[in-house]
């Protein structure tokens, strides 16, 4: 579903930010994306949807390459969907409106066709009665829910997660984790920045762990916790499990 | 001295002030005010489209119009736009486009200036998430722009851009300088007319003050309510 093949990208030749990253992710897969901070993780899921640009190598999704200037980039990301660390609602619209203005403008759904899908989906994440609110009336739980519910109405072959619970309050974090779960236990091809490595244990397939903008290790989720292999991931287990 | 002034005069004078004068005044007003902020809007994403070459064209454009007196442009277009006409079309004369069509232009160019740089601080107030959770839907830039940037940046900039549109109504006043009739050539006309001039140009400065200071008023109020929706 998504290929990632020898992906350099730098912002001056001194200041590389990826180095050479290649993984992939199949069909079906939840792919769990960690390492510690400034590693190039988030960087690496934006250039998937073409959101940051890279220097060379290749990446395709569904066989669509995202680096060739002919791609029809809108395209192509209407059907990758994408949750941000920090929501992106349109303050200025309400909830339902956050759900419809995509299906509307870039699918071309009927405005009746756009609400009831979007009421759905509201419906599955629990947010039936806040459909008329604005996006600053809700918690950040409530608002994270809704971000992933206008992702999954432009019904995406795929779904990004860049740290979808760094942001939250402790408390809300586990009421995104359980929508991610269940769409996970659909069948969802998923990739996710996350540091939630109960997630990760729980509905995994592989995790990757980054560090200095290089893939370290790419390994199935029970050999990635029972024995990993890097000196670094080892580390970096041994310091986000150790409380 | 004010033993012999006649205010009578004025409320002879209303209606002529109100339909002639403050009509023309509040009609270039609002035209110029919606012109400016379209052609403005248009220079602010020009130069925050990343491609040098628009950045540039509208930078100096801005940079010009902000650098010379209102009143000289006004004074400036309104004898060279039938001039540019001629160049354009390829009369064999310059082409007449009289006094409000040319004070209206200039006011838009002029006021673009100013709204360009009120519209650009607008769409920079914006967090970089916006357009591009936009663009992870799926949108194009164009619709990024249309219902997600510019309506927030418009929203943000709501009390400022009417604050600038109250400036433009007091400098509107400068259209004298055509011999227009609007609503100071108009209480000017009668001043001169009747010889009383403390009297009218007292009530001019008093209907703009009203006018201004109950428009800032509203902005306040208006502020206030935008800042409890955010």
């Amino acid at each position: 579903m998504i290929e990632i093949s020898h992906v350099n990208k730098w912002y001056t030749p001194s200041f590389q930010v990826l180095t050479d990253c290649t993984t992939s992710v199949t069909k079906g897969e939840v792919v769990v994306v960690c390492g510690p901070s400034g590693s190039g993780k988030s960087t690496l899921i934006k250039c998937v949807n073409a959101l940051e640009p890279f220097q060379s190598g290749d990446i395709s999704v569904d066989g669509t390459k995202v680096n060739d200037p002919k791609t029809n980039l809108p395209k192509l990301r209407s059907r990758v969907g994408m949750v941000f660390q920090h929501f992106e609602l349109f303050p200025h619209l309400k909830i339902i409106d956050n759900l419809c203005l995509a299906q509307q403008k870039v699918l071309g759904r009927s405005s009746d066709k756009a609400v009831t899908k979007g009421m759905m989906l509201l419906d599955r994440v629990g947010l039936k009665e806040q459909a008329q609110k604005f996006p600053a009336q809700l918690s950040g739980g409530q608002q994270q829910r809704v971000a992933i519910a206008r992702a999954l109405a432009m019904d995406p072959i795929v779904m990004l997660f860049d740290e979808p619970t760094s942001a939250l309050d402790p408390e809300m974090v586990s009421e995104v984790l359980d929508v991610m779960v269940d769409l996970a236990h659909e069948g969802m091809t998923m990739m996710v920045v996350t540091h939630e490595m109960g997630f990760a244990r729980k509905v995994a397939n592989r995790v990757i762990f980054m560090d200095r903008g290089e893939i370290v290790e790419d390994a199935a989720k029970d050999d990635f916790f029972g024995k990993p292999r890097s000196d670094r991931a080892q580390k970096f287990l041994s310091k986000i499990l150790s409380h | 001295m004010f033993g012999n002034l006649d205010f009578d005069v004025i409320r002879r004078a209303l209606p002529y002030l109100f339909y002639e004068g403050m009509t023309f005044t509040l009609t270039l007003t609002g035209l110029a005010a919606l012109g400016g902020l379209v052609f403005g809007t248009a220079l602010a994403l020009m130069r925050l489209s990343g491609l040098k070459l628009l950045g540039r064209i509208a930078g100096v454009y801005v940079d010009f119009m902000r650098s010379l007196p209102l009143v000289l442009v006004i004074f400036w277009f309104y004898f060279l736009v039938p001039y540019i006409g001629q160049w354009v079309t390829g009369a064999s004369r310059p082409i007449s486009v009289g006094a409000f069509a040319s004070s209206l232009i200039t006011f838009i160019m002029f006021e673009a200036a100013y709204f360009s740089e009120i519209m650009r601080a607008g769409i920079q107030s914006i967090s970089r998430g916006q357009p591009a959770a936009a663009s992870a839907l799926g949108l194009t830039y164009a619709q990024t722009m249309r219902y997600v940037v510019l309506p927030q940046a418009f929203r943000n900039m709501l009390p400022v851009l009417i604050t600038q549109t109250i400036v433009l109504f007091q400098d509107t006043s400068l259209v004298y300088v055509l011999s227009i009739t609007d609503f100071l050539g108009a209480a000017s006309k009668v001043a001169q007319r009747d010889g009383r001039l403390v009297e009218m140009y007292l009530f001019a400065a008093v209907v703009y003050f009203t006018i201004s200071c109950i428009a800032s008023f509203g902005v306040r109020r208006l502020q206030a309510r935008i800042a409890i929706i955010r």
